[in-house]
């Protein structure tokens, strides 16, 4: 940051060190730097935190606390029969922040939805390269192929054709890559040489306007006082102050520098749901947990024999052991707060007789296997090497012998894909926009083999219905189709399902209105302090 | 002297060649595909893969790549993080007095504590005084610095209140900081109580920072002293009839500053490194906790250029602590 420009926000902070008894200022104990603020370029929900949630919006919005999808920038859309068209009417009178180097002279309209998505789409983009832009998350939602072309109709209009239907659409426009920026301060900041300032001084239409940022310490944000959304935010001032380590969050929480603060340390939860002075608030994430069997390879080609070792993994003892409590027993591939999760099923009970009875009615005997742990810590498995170790006991005890193997992040990733794999696989997934078809299609289809798919699993009957829930745009027939998808999963067991994290939140008593959001964000744009 | 130095800065040239050889490599011996490591989970086409490849240049055999490093680091080019997209100069710049600050306010209350400490247990040999200190730089040598912050933290910051729990200001206070050195911003910035928040801040990470040094400074000095005081001309010195603190301090100490020194300038790279796990937990936004993030992620360009940095620091604290060998004992300087 240049002198110049902390001068200017100085005199800002020193208004608001003036009024700062009448202000309202939330702090937040977050736990790592972001990469920078312009949400399109980066995949980590640090980054998202602060960027795309305060600074940005996006044509749709998921609803805080939800995974239900509202409108945002766009008030309302609507998709042709064919399911190739997406036409949005854009919401009128939103204004961009301004920073020294710029004030908007328009409101928000459709050229900066158009340019929101073409500079990570087109190659030739002026914007395409700038700040080492790679558009991981664009790349990884395979959107270069899906979006045909982004069309301006006139000012307020905005018509997506796409090159085949895809019924998650709507929820990806949600999604944090997808947040809107101002075309004017893109152009404004090429003329002046400087494009890189799109990722370091963003501007947005959002609840929030960035301040300022000082590198692995603090992020500051004012209140955006022409945010659209009447009443919001609730807060003057937004502080991110950087801290890394949780038992220092913890104390920073309980000596009132901060108000709130994300992933506590198992180990303290019970002490902080003991304590008067904070609020802990919980939900399930969205995410799952899994050991996946290389389907491909005999045995574990046999749907029985993969599930007689599902019976025979004391899940419960996973749960204590491993979550220490802050995690709950998996039974389906999503978790139970995504809609279309389906109660009905039933989970594989922990029967280690049946499960050795029916390896033996299989003529499966003196089976040795490896288990493959992840040497990193996930929501969805905070300690793998354990987790494998506990299964390698239950395994045991039906005769079972198995090898635990591990390698490096980057190696475990990549060799876990191969189709001649030897092993089962430790691994999981958080999902992305809160779509049945984000976890479905991306982890279980036929597409994902030899790629995300870790159990190399191609079952036809599975992959109709999940393709053919991915044209439909009805919710009640998609949520039918995926239903049916569980169960038909349940019986092939190409995975042991173990755990859904859970999410915990401390905060002071005084934070109100925070929402444990399923997709993982933090967000404060409900949020208020009592006196 | 000059020929002393002469000497000094070609050594330093060489090293500094060396340390960038190795600094390519260290990162590069690690397993791990910082591409793969950067996709995670969701993982990426075979093509996309290849793509990325070229535009960091991971097609090119090492040594094209090294070389392009190695003329890329003696033009001041430093490379871009692939993580935050930024010049690795510009980030070390903006973290480094943030470490400095820290190290430097540690190394004085090392020294501060810990040479009058080890003169006096040298004097006091054998008496409890002696004891006392030395098992308890015994125990500050041995301390696990997690654990040592931790406790800090929850007894002065979290029962007793004395001092903020982590961070280097008030969140209240807000100004520019163009030298980077919170202690003079703050008084810059002429806020009330901003510097007296930057020293609170300051206070136990200094602490635990100084531990480690304090302990070897205090240790090496009193072995140093116990050297110097069995020689004879301390015994002439004494038979002479001098007062003793004319013998301790000026003819003892003088002459057993030499290792000392050697341990105070060695400790610079014991407190970089110690700066790593202080800063972590401090949320002290400096250097160590940045290398080691850009380590996890497999950014090549910052761990690379972060650590021929560090180097050269520590490479000038040397040189530094060589040019006082000379000052302070005439024959190295003279020495041909």
């Amino acid at each position: 940051m240049t002198l110049k420009k902390l001068m200017v926000s100085a005199g800002f902070a020193a208004l608001m060190a003036g009024s700062a008894m009448a202000q309202q200022t939330l702090v937040y104990c977050s736990e790592g730097s972001p990469e920078g603020f312009d949400p399109a370029l980066f995949t980590a929900g640090t980054t998202f935190d602060a960027s795309s949630h305060p600074i940005y919006n996006r044509l749709a919005e998921f609803k805080t606390g939800t995974t239900e999808v509202v409108p945002g920038l766009a008030e309302s859309w609507e998709a042709s029969e064919d399911g190739l068209e997406y036409t949005f009417h854009l919401r009128s009178g939103v204004k961009f922040h301004s920073n020294d180097s710029f004030t908007p002279t328009r409101d928000f309209n459709a050229d900066d939805v158009v340019f929101s998505f073409e500079r990570q789409r087109l190659d030739d983009h002026p914007y395409h390269g700038v700040s080492g832009g790679s558009w991981e998350y664009f790349q990884s939602m395979s959107m270069p192929d899906l979006i045909k072309s982004v069309e301006k109709v006139d000012d307020m209009t905005v018509k997506f054709v796409l090159n085949r239907p895809e019924a998650p659409f709507i929820a990806n426009m949600a999604m944090d890559f997808a947040s809107i920026l101002s075309a004017e301060y893109a152009d404004a900041m090429m003329e002046a040489g400087t494009p890189e300032m799109l990722n370091q001084a963003p501007v947005g239409t959002g609840p929030f306007s960035f301040v300022a940022y000082q590198k692995d310490a603090v992020i500051r944000y004012a209140k955006n006082a022409e945010y659209w959304a009447d009443g919001l935010p609730k807060v003057d001032n937004l502080v991110f102050a950087i801290t890394p380590d949780a038992s220092v969050r913890y104390q920073k929480l309980q000596a009132g520098e901060c108000h709130i603060m994300p992933y506590p340390n198992p180990a303290d939860i019970q002490a902080m749901q003991d304590d008067e002075g904070i609020t802990v608030a919980q939900q399930e994430g969205l995410n799952v947990g899994y050991l996946a069997y290389n389907t491909t390879v005999a045995p574990f080609d046999n749907p029985k024999v993969r599930k007689a070792l599902n019976m025979a993994i004391d899940k419960l003892a996973i749960i204590d052991v491993v979550f220490q409590g802050s995690g709950e027993i998996a039974k389906n591939p999503i978790p139970p707060t995504m809609w279309s999760y389906n109660d009905a099923v039933e989970d594989d009970a922990y029967d280690p007789d049946a499960a050795k009875a029916m390896l033996e009615a299989e003529g499966v005997s003196d089976l040795s296997m490896k288990i493959w742990a992840m040497p990193v810590q996930r929501p969805y498995n905070p300690n793998a090497r354990r987790m494998a170790e506990l299964m390698q006991a239950d395994f045991g005890e039906i005769g079972v012998d198995v090898e635990i193997v591990s390698y490096e992040w980057g190696e475990y990733l990549e060799r876990s894909r191969a189709l001649d794999r030897d092993g089962a696989v430790l691994l999981g997934w958080t999902g992305d926009n809160g779509d049945p078809d984000n976890f479905l299609a991306v982890l279980l289809g036929c597409d994902g083999v030899e790629a995300s798919n870790r159990a190399q699993w191609c079952h036809q009957p599975f992959e109709d219905l999940i393709q053919q829930a991915k044209t439909v745009t009805d919710p009640a027939e998609r949520t039918r189709l995926y239903e049916e998808a569980q169960v038909i999963f349940k019986e092939q067991a190409p995975w042991a399902t173990i755990a859904h994290s859970v999410v915990f939140m401390p905060m002071r008593p005084e934070v109100e209105g925070y929402k444990v959001h399923p997709l993982g964000g933090h967000i404060f744009t409900d949020v208020s302090l009592a006196e | 002297m000059l020929r002393f130095l002469f000497s000094r800065l070609a050594t330093f040239f060489v090293t500094f060649v060396g340390v960038t050889l190795i600094s390519f490599a260290f990162i590069r011996v690690i397993p791990g595909d910082p591409i793969i490591v950067m996709a995670g989970e969701r993982g990426m086409s075979q093509e996309r893969y290849e793509e990325l490849s070229r535009q960091y240049g991971f097609d090119q055999p090492l040594l094209t790549q090294f070389w392009d490093y190695l003329t890329g680091v003696l033009q001041g080019d430093l490379g871009q993080s692939f993580v935050t997209k930024k010049p690795v100069w510009d980030e070390f710049f903006a973290l480094f007095p943030a470490t400095l600050e820290l190290s430097l306010c540690a190394i004085i209350l090392a020294i501060a504590l810990g040479i009058p400490a080890g003169v006096i247990a040298a004097v006091n040999r054998g008496k409890f005084f002696d004891r006392a200190l030395m098992s308890s730089a015994l125990v500050g040598y041995s301390m696990p610095i997690f654990w040592w912050a931790l406790l800090l933290i929850i007894v002065f910051s979290g029962n007793l209140g004395w001092t903020p729990v982590s961070g280097r200001m008030g969140l209240l206070y807000y100004f520019p900081t163009p030298t980077g050195f919170m202690l003079i911003d703050s008084l810059l910035s002429g806020q009330d109580g901003a510097f007296t928040s930057a020293i609170r801040h300051l206070i136990l990470p200094t602490i635990v920072l100084a531990t480690i040094p304090l302990a070897v400074i205090a240790r090496q000095t009193r072995s140093a002293m116990l050297e110097v005081l069995s020689e004879d001309y301390i015994r002439t010195a004494r038979a002479k009839g001098l007062k003793p603190w004319r013998i301790n301090g000026l003819h003892a100490l003088r002459n057993a500053m030499i290792p000392v020194i050697t341990v105070i300038g060695l400790s610079v790279g014991t407190l970089l490194a110690g700066a790593i796990l202080t800063e972590t937990i401090f949320s002290w936004p400096g250097i160590g906790k940045w290398m080691v993030d850009s380590i996890f992620r497999r950014d090549y360009p910052v761990v690379q250029g972060g650590l021929l940095l560090v180097a050269v620091v520590v490479m000038i604290v040397n040189l530094i602590v060589d040019m006082l060998y000379g000052l302070i004992n005439p024959r190295i300087r003279t020495r041909k």
